[in-house]
């Protein structure tokens, strides 16, 4: 009688099967496995993509769905990248140091001297600080990944709905949050190396393969990420918890009325959007082979936020769309590949007017197409909405107006 | 009269008072119903209908006063919106405020009594029982054959029906309903009374109405609020002989 989960989310397998398309395309004309008509970095470039794709589905889940416009996901974002980051680094640095020491044998004690030295010697230290306890060991840090974001969401999130703080109130709160954040991983002694970061990510310590296969290799992991979190999505949205999430998007005071503690779901999706966010950092900067406080910055987590409103928010694949046309858009017009326009009085360089440009589709689509790209989808799939004119049916011409609408 | 537990009075507001910025808009207000009664709230513009109703619903905290709930007479001014709506008290708002981005199934499923917290809801799926009330409940109000439809598309009237159906849905041991026949056609207003007469019979119901016709078809005891208190109680007949309801309604 009750249709499937997937039969009631045709969107799910066609998102499933184009991205397992996307993802033999690219690794059939790779360097590693096929003739190598994509370059390497432009593997990477496309993995990192996918990351971003994952972090956008977590922001249209808070924002799109639930109406929670964080400003602030990419904090999370970012300590699930240092979190990973702090292993690779530290593994990375004791094969070296014990290669470099091969003859001499090493106390633990002077192993573990000589990896902070290696490591803290750009900040002028050698000490390895307390938070580096479980740098050597993966499963601790791949756990670290989600708890550290996770936690920092409950806190955060907890302190802030608790207070019915909302709206604008509560964009300008996360804000602050991911400023305070970054501006803390500024300082040498936050113990991340301040505005250095964390660096050589790229190279993946007890794996003996080059970059051309590794970046495939995680390109996979993405897509697979991105796949698990797109499914995980759908299906919370699809059941009651989805109708939930929307109902407080577009009623809040309703959905109390109704018996939902509303500061519970709120607080129970943010955290668990940060934690998709922490593993979309986590698989963000291997690839990226270099993370620093910059990346926390109050304009990474806005430029999110653009992203889903272009791809259409309240729609998992529209967040998607968004992430990867303007990310990959963005790369290229910033990549100084595109040529310059010479207006003869003026020329126009790209890499600055970009912005601009991106400024203005999202002023645009606010303006004129609140599905954003996914609209594009609704234009092929022949689904239209009733055209409304955004006044409510009246009482009595309701039933008339109503035909119109039908149509 | 002792009211207290046992003594079948479901709810119990003594005495609350609140204003706003110096203006009293509840002036020591008491206000007793029944488990199985109708009670017809009238009262013109600006007699604190509605702010009684957010109080007894947890939205506004009264500056003084108790509010008693049920058997175990609860004190439901420690609650929060959403625990008052879970110990038993539904509201309809004036205004049909139903969630029009959603299907009516999906409106009436979410209303549906059933465990409210987030963990629950995630893993909650609708079983063939949860699917024959929706079906029942949207015949009931008329709407057995719009089921798939957004709410958003459906006429005023439907929408006032379909959050009285959410109501019925929530299974409340109370009904606050504010203005019920606003915007509706005789037909449907009609219905509306025969509907709320209907409910009152298995548990109590509160109707807040401008509209004097609509309260006389209700038949049911009345409390005349003005500014901020009860001004008179009893029959429809018995109020409206009343010298300072007629001064109230009238003017002087």
């Amino acid at each position: 009688m009750r249709p499937g989960f997937l039969a009631k989310n045709p969107s799910v397998i066609w998102f499933l099967l184009i991205l397992a398309i996307f993802t033999l395309t690219i690794t059939l004309l790779s360097h590693a496995y096929g003739p190598g008509v994509i370059s390497t970095s432009m593997v990477k470039t496309l993995g990192k993509t996918l990351c971003l794709c994952l972090i956008a589905i977590a922001m249209d889940l808070v924002w799109g769905y639930t109406g929670i416009l964080s400003l602030g996901h990419f904090a999370f974002f970012g300590l699930g990248g240092y979190m990973i980051g702090m292993w690779l680094m530290y593994e990375r640095t004791r094969d070296i140091v014990l290669a470099s020491a091969s003859d001499f044998p090493m106390t633990p004690q002077e192993l573990q001297d000589a990896i902070g030295s290696q490591i803290f010697g750009v900040v002028g230290s050698s000490n390895l600080p307390a938070i580096w306890s479980f740098a050597g060991s993966l499963p601790m840090q791949l756990l670290l990944v989600v708890l550290v974001p996770g936690l920092l969401a409950l806190v955060f999130g907890w302190l802030a709905f608790r207070s019915r703080v909302a709206g604008v109130y509560l964009s300008i709160l996360t804000q602050a949050m991911t400023l305070a954040l970054s501006l803390y991983l500024f300082q040498n002694e936050s113990g991340l190396r301040g505005n250095n970061g964390l660096s050589g990510l790229q190279n993946i310590p007890g794996l003996s393969a080059d970059q051309d296969h590794s970046s495939v290799w995680f390109l996979w992991a993405s897509a697979l990420a991105l796949a698990l979190g797109y499914l995980l999505a759908a299906a919370i949205v699809a059941g009651k918890f989805g109708s939930v999430m929307r109902g407080i998007r577009d009623d809040e005071a309703r959905v109390r009325f109704l018996g939902y503690p509303v500061e519970g779901f709120k607080l129970f999706v943010f955290a668990l959007t940060a934690v998709i966010a922490a593993i979309a950092g986590a698989l963000y900067y291997p690839q990226a082979g270099i993370i620093n406080p910059g990346e926390m910055a109050p304009i990474a987590s806005i430029y999110l936020a653009v992203w889903v409103a272009i791809g259409g928010r309240g729609r998992l694949y529209g967040a998607v769309m968004g992430a990867f046309f303007v990310s990959i858009v963005s790369s290229w017009f910033t990549g100084g590949r595109v040529p310059d326009v010479p207006l003869g009085f003026y020329t126009i360089k790209w890499v600055d007017w970009w912005q601009v440009l991106l400024g203005l589709a999202f002023v645009l689509v606010t303006l004129l197409a609140p599905k954003g790209l996914s609209g594009l989808v609704d234009l092929i799939a022949g689904l239209r909405s009733p055209r409304r004119g955004g006044a409510p049916l009246g009482p009595d011409a309701g039933s008339l107006q109503q035909e119109e609408a039908r149509e | 009269m002792t009211i207290g537990a046992g003594t079948g009075t479901l709810l119990e507001v003594s005495g609350i008072s609140v204003s706003f910025d110096g203006f009293k808009a509840i002036n020591n207000l008491s206000f007793n119903i029944g488990p199985a009664e109708l009670r017809a709230v009238i009262g013109p513009n600006g007699a604190g209908k509605t702010t009684f109703m957010d109080i007894v619903t947890g939205k506004t905290r009264p500056d003084e006063g108790t509010v008693r709930w049920g058997e175990n007479y609860t004190n439901l001014l420690k609650r929060n919106e959403a625990q008052i709506a879970r110990a038993g008290i539904g509201r309809k708002f004036q205004r049909p405020t139903v969630f029009e981005d959603q299907s009516v199934t999906d409106n009436l499923m979410m209303a549906l009594k059933a465990a409210r917290s987030p963990w629950k809801v995630l893993f909650w799926r609708a079983g063939g029982k949860d699917d024959a009330r929706v079906a029942e409940i949207a015949a009931q109000v008329g709407l057995a054959d719009q089921l798939p439809r957004k709410a958003g598309e459906l006429s005023h009237g439907q929408k006032q029906w379909l959050e009285i159906g959410m109501l019925l849905a929530q299974e409340p041991k109370l009904l606050l309903v504010d203005e019920p026949a606003a915007g509706m056609t005789l037909a449907e207003r009609e219905a509306t009374t025969a509907l709320l007469v209907d409910l009152a019979r298995t548990r109590a119901v509160v109707v807040v109405e401008h509209d004097m016709e609509f309260v006389r078809r209700l038949n049911c005891r009345v409390t005349v609020l003005h500014e901020g208190s009860v001004l008179a109680e009893g029959s429809l007949d018995h109020v409206t002989a009343d010298k300072r309801v007629i001064e109230v309604y009238l003017g002087r």
